[in-house]
Formats: structure tokens, sequence, C-alpha cells
């Protein structure tokens, strides 16, 4: 009978406090994850919006190509109008 | 039932219940923390998707803007002369001569020249490319002033004509003044001389064969001797 009492407080004093210790520091480590992922969520959605852009480097790049490709022309032709330099 | 053994059933029941609490909130929040992820992973996603092509599209640029400078800096340098094309860059962007060219390491030992011989140079440049420069203004209706073969001469073009079969010599400019080999009399009236110019030396060919009221009238001497000679 005594064993039994002895049990019976192990069992309330030790197992159960350490139960809720162990429990509630996991609960606390989720709980103070879900505010990091939730700031990578919005900085990974805003970032990929951001880049919504990169479209237009497609357009940059076309223009680039037609801009040089005119100053070459232009270049050429006054490659033979001009005299060259001494 | 013993007491104990009520006691040791309670103990085990709030064990359970703490358990289920704890990790039901924590089934919550792992729950939260999926959803976050996902939207994570999906923005990232369209991080790496829409920047796939960035590299490929920057080198591009990059290549053609490497080309592009290639070809201006290699234009300035071959027209205007190294020097030159600095002044004209020091000029254009105060500081940037220091930096020099590019593809011309020596550009950056190269001392700029003052802007104004730039300018002089360059306008000389562009009075020989049309007719909206000054020198060509004497041919407005005719032909640009653009030489393909050789600029500068194009601007033969604007003297006379017997300038463009290129002479070994041109007649001499006539001599003036006191001393000129010829002399030449101020004349009364325009296109009626007092006499034939005379060379120095040579005496004078003819004399006024009248006067009237001193005045030399060598159109009516030369009507009077077409009349002599008629007879």
């Amino acid at each position: 009978m005594t064993l039994e009492w002895i049990g019976d407080a192990i069992l309330i004093l030790v197992v159960l406090p350490v139960v809720v210790y162990l429990l509630r520091g996991v609960l606390n480590a989720a709980n103070g994850i879900v505010p990091s992922v939730e700031q990578i969520a919005t900085a990974a959605t805003a970032g990929s919006k951001d880049l919504d852009a990169t479209a237009l480097l497609l357009t940059t790049q076309d223009q680039v190509q037609k801009t040089i490709e005119v100053a070459a022309d232009y270049g050429g032709s006054l490659d033979v109008i001009l005299d060259d330099a001494r | 039932m013993p007491a104990a053994g009520i006691v040791m059933i309670v103990a085990v029941a709030l064990i359970i219940l703490a358990v289920v609490y704890y990790l039901m909130m924590t089934i919550v929040a792992l729950i939260r923390i999926r959803d976050n992820l996902d939207k994570a992973i999906t923005g990232v996603v369209g991080i790496i998707e829409k920047s796939a092509p960035v590299d490929d599209v920057v080198t591009s640029i990059n290549t053609n803007l490497d080309a592009g400078v290639d070809l201006l800096e290699g234009l300035l340098v071959k027209k205007a002369g190294m020097e030159d094309a600095v002044g004209l860059v020091e000029g254009l962007y105060p500081g940037a001569a220091g930096e020099g060219f590019r593809n011309f390491p020596e550009s950056k030992e190269t001392t700029a020249p003052r802007i104004g011989e730039v300018y002089t140079k360059g306008t000389l440049t562009l009075a020989r490319l049309g007719r909206e420069a000054p020198i060509a203004a004497a041919s407005p209706n005719g032909p640009a002033l653009r030489n393909p073969t050789y600029g500068s001469l194009a601007a033969r073009s604007l003297y006379p004509e017997i300038r463009q079969t290129r002479p070994n010599s041109m007649p001499r400019s006539p001599i003036i003044g006191t001393d000129s080999p010829v002399q030449y009399e101020p004349s009364d009236s325009p296109g009626v001389r007092k006499r034939m110019p005379v060379t120095v030396g040579a005496g004078p060919t003819s004399q006024p064969e009248e006067t009237e009221g001193g005045v030399v009238k060598s159109g009516l001497a030369f009507l009077r001797r077409l009349k002599n000679d008629d007879r």
C-alpha cells in the first residue's frame, strides 16, 4: 500500500511536471517558428512580385541590340565620311 | 478500490490530459508552419522561375554594350586621335579623362587638351559634311559635300571649274601696286580707259588721237579708226 502511495506521489510530483515541461517546451518552440515562417512566406511572395519586371529584360535586350546595330551603322558611315586622325 | 488506486488513475488522467493539450497546440502550430512554408516555397519557386533567364539576358545585354563601347571608343580614337578624344570626353564629362578608355590603356596617361581645340577641329569636320555647314552655303542647291572616298576633297568643288581638273600650275594672280609690271589708270567711267595699259619700260603704244575739252575719248577714236579701215 505504501509503495502505491509512493508511486502516486512520483507520478504526480515528478512525471506530470516533467511531461508538462517537455510538452510546453515543444509547443513554445513550435509557436516561435510560426512568426519566422510567416515572415519568410511574406518575403518570398514579395520577392516573386518584384521579379515580375524581369520579363522586361527581354525588351531591354532587344532594344540594346537594335541600338548597337544602329550605332554600328552610323559608325560605319562615319568611318567612311570622316578623315582619320593624323 | 483502494484510495491509492484512485489517486493513480487521476494522476494518469492528468498526465494524459496534459499530453493531449500540448500535443494539440503543437499540432496547430505545426499546421500554421506548414501553410506558411507552402507559401514560402511557392514564392521561392516563382523567384527561381522568373530569375532563370536573367543570366542569359544580362550576359547578352553586356555583350552588346561591350561591342558598342568598343565600336564608339575605337571610332572616336581613330577619327579624333587619342589626345582630342580624351579632350572631348573630358569636355563632356569633367574628370572622366582620368579613367581613360577601356580598350586604350595609354589614354590614362594622355593629357586632355583644352576643349576649344577639339571644338575647332570638330567644326572643320562638320563643315566638310554637308550643305548645312556655312562653308557649303555657296552651293545651297547642289549636292551635299559628302565624298565617301575622301571627305576633305569635296571642298574643291566650291572653286571655279578649272580647279576641278587639278592643273599643275594656275595663272598667277595680277600684280597690283605702283610698281606692278602693268600699270592701269583709273577710268572716268566704267568700261572706258584713258589709254591702253602698258608694260613698264615699254613706252606708250599710241597717243590719244583726239581730245575734246582735255578728255580722251578712246571710244570715239576707235569708231573713227574703224571707219577709216572700212575705206
